[in-house]
């Protein structure tokens, strides 16, 4: 994925001869070549969902009343507002996680372990430590970070000082954050005398504030917005963000400069895992207020389903928002609307349309986006500029 | 002597047994990875391939009655998952992790929605699962686990001992190399994931019609997660890949029959099973339990 593209050679002074030069593109221009090929890839996939629908119902009537349906439950009414905004709070948070992750050459598919550890870490202080006023629940998010940040150090630190590869340590991690919040919730955190495992309540002063209480919107999306601003700051305004991008962008040149790379691998991971911790945290003091197997994200299954879940669509988000922090909010919000609207979908069809039939869009979005030669073959879109970063080549590649 | 309510022999018997029935899809799993990965193509898609496959075979179940037709449709729509994951990584030269999020996701949303659609509001009648081995104690095993461990032999011979195979070996540790000598490194690629997509599918097919009658959105459970786990575990080699998978059916199983018992109080114990494969795993990948290096060229485009 480039991150820049070479402008074109400006149009010559007067008086010399004119060559052959194309005139300079506004930054207006390419910009929007920059978003023609995910805007067409979420059309294509919307398209290709459509027909899919037709297909399987027989009727072609059935997917416009299901785009209807996603439509109405995603943007037409308040509450729709409110769902979606609610729906993509914790995909920001991971996408960034995710995007993060990228920009240092990192695949971190562990989001779902470090959602779960930051919503434990944070459901503990929500109903054991006590605090007055905002400090509640501002230390209940702290917890989260921290847990999320400890459950991302530990495939960060395996990665740089013994080149184990991201992708199936962050895995074991899921997996790891699986049982072990399975034993937490069996034993030590579990509410007294329930039959469930789950945690106690939170206490009422761990709630974060309330933006719209009639409908449910909690200030967590605030703070998913500051958070993306954030990571855009530390990415592109410090040191260490520096320092993380030259890593990801050519490992040998940073290397070669001097730059402390264990240290930065370490670091974004870390980071990466205390966003994923966040977007748990955030869940479970905004909306769910406690913690049990099945209850982690409200509705959301707790059951570290790999084929669906945060880890898999974050990143698809990350990918699709080209891993700059503003473009993951975009596309979370885009996901977001997608999983409001999927269950007035389900209400609004007869026969009734599955929600999946949205991870079968996430998934080709996914798809063109990642081979946009695709897109650009089909819709004859030049292409911008020369490819970017390899992010993988292989397991068991140190750095 | 008793243990857990149960005679002793019995109860380990029974584990055992255990074992090797959730070993089945894993064996198969890990065995589709060891190809794809030999041949140089990372291979994260196992899970979605498996799950597709089992769809497949429920959908062949019941639309057709037959249980035959049931796991070779499960092997088809594996094989046919993997062309996808070969066609975007070999031909785009999509980021290998990517082109298997993207199996992993249309996997999961192409058939928990059929599912839903076709089958979640009128269960169909299905053929029942297939035919069982018989053990003593009146215990049985799906046929399946058995032609997984054949087919563990078969790939270990056919990598070391056919041509194929050392075409296979060779794309994946040098494929420029290979190219000097004529070998077609896309199409040996491409073969190789078929194969891995055709044992994925059957791995799928373990599942339904194998082990239970009908399918249910995201039945396979991240197994084909840990089939990849166990591959790493294994070093990349069919036979070492499968002995991880035994070890990884087992700890599944002592914290399936621990769940009942009654002398292993509390779940502290059975937690601490639960996840000793993936400690395990993770000691492995970090180098503290022999060396594991994967293919060289594994994960890099040709």
């Amino acid at each position: 994925m480039a991150e820049t593209t070479i402008a074109p050679v400006p149009a010559p002074a007067a008086g010399e001869p004119r060559s052959a030069a194309p005139p300079a593109e506004s930054r207006l221009g390419r910009m929007g070549r920059e978003l023609l090929v995910p805007l067409l890839a979420i059309f294509t996939s919307l398209l290709i969902g459509a027909g899919l629908i037709s297909l399987t119902t027989g009727s072609p009537g059935t997917a416009l009343q299901a785009y209807q349906g996603l439509l109405t439950g995603a943007l037409g009414s308040p509450q729709a507002l409110a769902n979606t905004l609610l729906r993509a709070t914790p995909y920001i948070f991971a996408g960034l996680a995710v995007a993060l992750a990228f920009k240092c050459g990192l695949f971190n598919i562990g989001a779902e372990g470090q959602v779960a550890l930051g919503g434990l870490c944070a459901a503990y202080v929500g109903y054991a430590v006590p605090l007055p006023g905002l400090l509640h629940p501002l230390a209940a998010l702290a917890a989260g970070v921290l847990g999320g940040f400890l459950w991302g150090a530990v495939p960060g630190f395996l990665k740089a000082r013994t080149g184990a590869h991201e992708v199936i340590t962050t895995i074991m991690m899921n997996y790891l954050a699986l049982q072990f919040v399975g034993l937490m919730l069996a034993g030590p955190l579990k509410k007294p005398g329930s039959l469930a495992a789950r945690t106690p309540d939170l206490l009422p002063t761990a709630r974060l504030p309330m933006l719209v209480p009639n409908l449910g919107l909690h200030s967590g999306v605030i703070l998913a917005l500051l958070t993306a601003v954030a990571v855009w700051w530390f990415l592109y305004r410090t040191t260490w963000g520096f320092e993380i991008r030259t890593t990801g962008a050519n490992p040998a040149a940073a290397r070669y400069a001097g730059m402390p790379t264990i240290r930065n691998v370490i670091l974004a991971m870390a980071l990466s895992g205390a966003l994923a911790g966040l977007a748990g945290a955030v869940d479970v003091v905004g909306v769910a207020l406690n913690v049990s197997r099945l209850n982690l994200g409200g509705d959301r299954y707790f059951g570290l389903g790999f084929s669906s879940g945060y880890g898999f669509d974050s990143i698809a988000i990350a990918l699709l928002g080209r891993s700059n922090p503003f473009g993951v909010v975009a596309a979370a919000l885009l996901f977001g609307a997608l999983h409001a609207g999927a269950s007035t979908m389900q209400f609004n069809t007869h026969p009734e349309v599955p929600g999946e039939i949205i991870s079968v869009i996430q998934g080709l979005i996914l798809l063109f986006v990642a081979a946009d030669a695709i897109i650009r073959r089909v819709y004859r879109v030049p292409a911008s500029a020369p490819g970017g970063a390899t992010l993988t080549t292989g397991w068991g590649d140190s750095l | 002597m008793t243990l857990c309510g149960q005679d002793i022999s019995l109860l380990l018997l029974s584990v055992v047994i255990t074992a090797l029935s959730f070993a089945t899809p894993i064996t198969l799993g890990a065995l589709s990875g060891v190809i794809c990965e030999r041949a140089g193509v990372v291979n994260i898609a196992i899970e979605g391939m498996m799950l597709s496959g089992a769809f497949g075979g429920y959908w062949a179940a019941v639309t057709f009655h037959s249980l035959p037709l049931a796991v070779l449709s499960a092997v088809l729509v594996g094989g046919l998952m993997a062309l996808l994951h070969g066609w975007l990584s070999i031909t785009y030269k999509v980021d290998q992790i990517i082109s298997g999020t993207v199996i992993n996701i249309l996997g999961f949303g192409t058939t928990s929605y059929l599912f839903g659609q076709w089958y979640a509001h009128d269960a169909p009648s299905s053929p029942g699962t297939l035919p069982t081995i018989q053990l003593p104690g009146g215990r049985e095993l799906q046929s399946l686990a058995l032609i997984a461990i054949i087919l563990v032999f078969v790939l270990y011979a056919v990598l070391q001992g056919t041509a194929w195979g050392l075409r296979v070996r060779a794309v994946g540790e040098n494929p420029h190399a290979a190219d000097t000598v004529g070998v077609n490194v896309r199409r040996v690629r491409y073969s190789a994931v078929l194969v891995g997509g055709l044992l994925a599918g059957l791995g799928g097919a373990s599942y339904v019609p194998g082990y239970i009658p009908a399918f249910s959105p995201g039945l396979t459970n991240g197994y084909g997660f840990i089939a990849l786990a166990a591959m790493i575990f294994g070093k990349w080699n069919p036979i070492g890949a499968w002995l991880a998978t035994l070890f990884f059916g087992l700890t599944l199983s002592i914290q399936n029959n621990l769940q009942s018992c009654k002398v292993v109080e509390g779940p502290v114990p059975v937690g601490i099973v639960g996840m000793l494969p993936y400690i395990v795993t993770l000691l492995v990948l970090a180098g503290f339990v022999g060396r594991s290096t994967p293919p060289a060229a594994d994960g890099v485009p040709f």
